[in-house]
Order: structure tokens, then sequence, then C-alpha cells
């Protein structure tokens, strides 16, 4: 699991690659968490084209990080997830809460 | 029930095991030849379950996670994850979409709707104090289907 966060046009994009599963969502979490609650981005897009696997663990990381950072004042963003990651998501309906893109 | 093939291990409840049992389940499966689409679905299934024993059947404590993963006939994959943990109280609540015991976690309670969602039919028997038994099966499409 690899994350790489970095500025584009002015929004924050977290690169991730690799699997996010209950063991190494939380290392994920605790980086994602340290760069909203320092940075405060307006925007933060979640890049999942490099994810090769997500279980529900996924789920609650990304629900857990738009909440963060709604409080924060800003928005999060996924993109670009792989077809078999997108199912996990529609079957948890979070697209009514988080941007997919 | 005639059993073609079966592979049987076990592992401590760490969460590092999590993504060693999907891989051992998926170079098992390769044989049966599952498309991309069949062996994610499979192996999202069986993570999900490990977790939940790493999770919530041994929560603070380390016991031992046993993984069946059998090849039936007619394309069936049946998989049994056993735990020997605290067990759930009421099976009905755990399945519920949503429910959780451990939100401070950030467990999304999709465990088990997962499960039902991605293999055929899932089966869970649980024993207060004495564990939980979650077995699941997925046909997969022949070739030609």
């Amino acid at each position: 699991m690899k994350l790489d966060i970095r500025t584009e046009n002015g929004r924050s994009v977290a690169a991730l690659s690799g699997e996010i599963d209950h063991h190494n969502a939380r290392e994920i979490r605790a980086e994602l968490d340290r760069y909203i609650i320092s940075v405060q981005p307006e925007e933060l897009v979640m890049d999942m084209k490099d994810i090769t696997f997500m279980d529900s663990s996924g789920i609650g990381l990304i629900m857990g990080r738009s909440k963060l950072i709604k409080e924060c004042g800003g928005r999060l963003e996924v993109r670009e997830p792989q077809p078999y990651i997108k199912r996990v998501l529609r079957l948890s309906g979070i697209e009514r809460i988080v941007k997919i893109t | 029930m005639e059993i073609l093939n079966e592979i049987k291990f076990a592992m401590p409840s760490l969460s590092v095991n999590e993504s060693a049992a999907r891989a051992v389940v998926s170079s098992f499966l390769i044989q049966a030849d599952p498309t991309v689409e069949e062996l994610s679905d499979i192996r999202t299934a069986v993570s999900e379950a490990v977790t939940n024993a790493v999770v919530h059947a041994y929560r603070g404590t380390k016991g031992s996670i046993e993984l069946t993963v059998r090849l039936l006939p007619d394309r069936v994959i049946y998989i049994r994850v056993k735990d020997r943990g605290c067990g759930i109280k009421d099976i009905k609540q755990a399945m519920e979409p949503l429910f959780t015991t451990a939100p401070e976690e950030e467990r999304s309670g999709l465990g088990f709707s997962v499960m039902e969602s991605f293999m055929d039919r899932l089966t869970v028997r649980s024993v207060p104090g004495r564990g939980t038994t979650v077995t699941m099966r997925k046909r997969l499409t022949a070739h030609g289907d």
C-alpha cells in the first residue's frame, strides 16, 4: 500500500496504490488525517485508479475522511476506482455522500 | 458431496494475515480458472470473513482462524472460515447492513452484506463464547456460458 499526496491545479490529490483492507487502512487513515488537519484543503481527491483490491474497510476509510474534511470546511472526491472496486462502493451507497468520478 | 480438491489452513488472528488469506485462496482457485470478476468477488468475501474474525471474534485477544476451500462438482466453490472467538449473540442483527459494534474503528457494518452480495450462498453459525463459522458458496460460470 502506497500513498502519495500532491497538489494538482490547486487541489490536493492523494494517489493510493495497492490493496486497501482492515490491516493497512489504519496507516492510510492516520496519514490522510494528519494531512487534512494540518493543510485543511478545500478539496481532497482520493485517486484510486491504482488500487488493486478493496473490501468494506475502504468504505469506512472513505466515509471517515469525508466526515473529517467536511468538519474542516472542505469536500472529498473519489477518482477513477476500478470496476470491481466500484461494485463495493455501489453496495455501500457511498455515492450519495461522496462524489465519485 | 464429492470433493474434487481441498485446502485447509489455519493462522493466528493477526490483521496482517488478511492479505495472506486472500493470496492463499486465490492461488488455490486458479486451477478452476475463474473469471477476474469471480476471483475478485471471492477474494473480497474471504477478506470480509477473515477481518470479522480478527476484529470481532478475537477482539483484544489472539486466536486461530481456520480456512477450508473446496472445489465441488459443477464448478462450485465452497469456503469455510471458522474461529473459536466470542461468538455472535444476535446473528440477524449482525447481518443487517451498516450494523457494527466497532464504529470507532470505522467499521462500516457491510461485511456480511458484501459476502451475501458477492457469493451465491452465505451461512453463519455462531455460539456465544464458542465461536463462529461462516460458510459461503459460489458457482463459477462454465467456460462458454
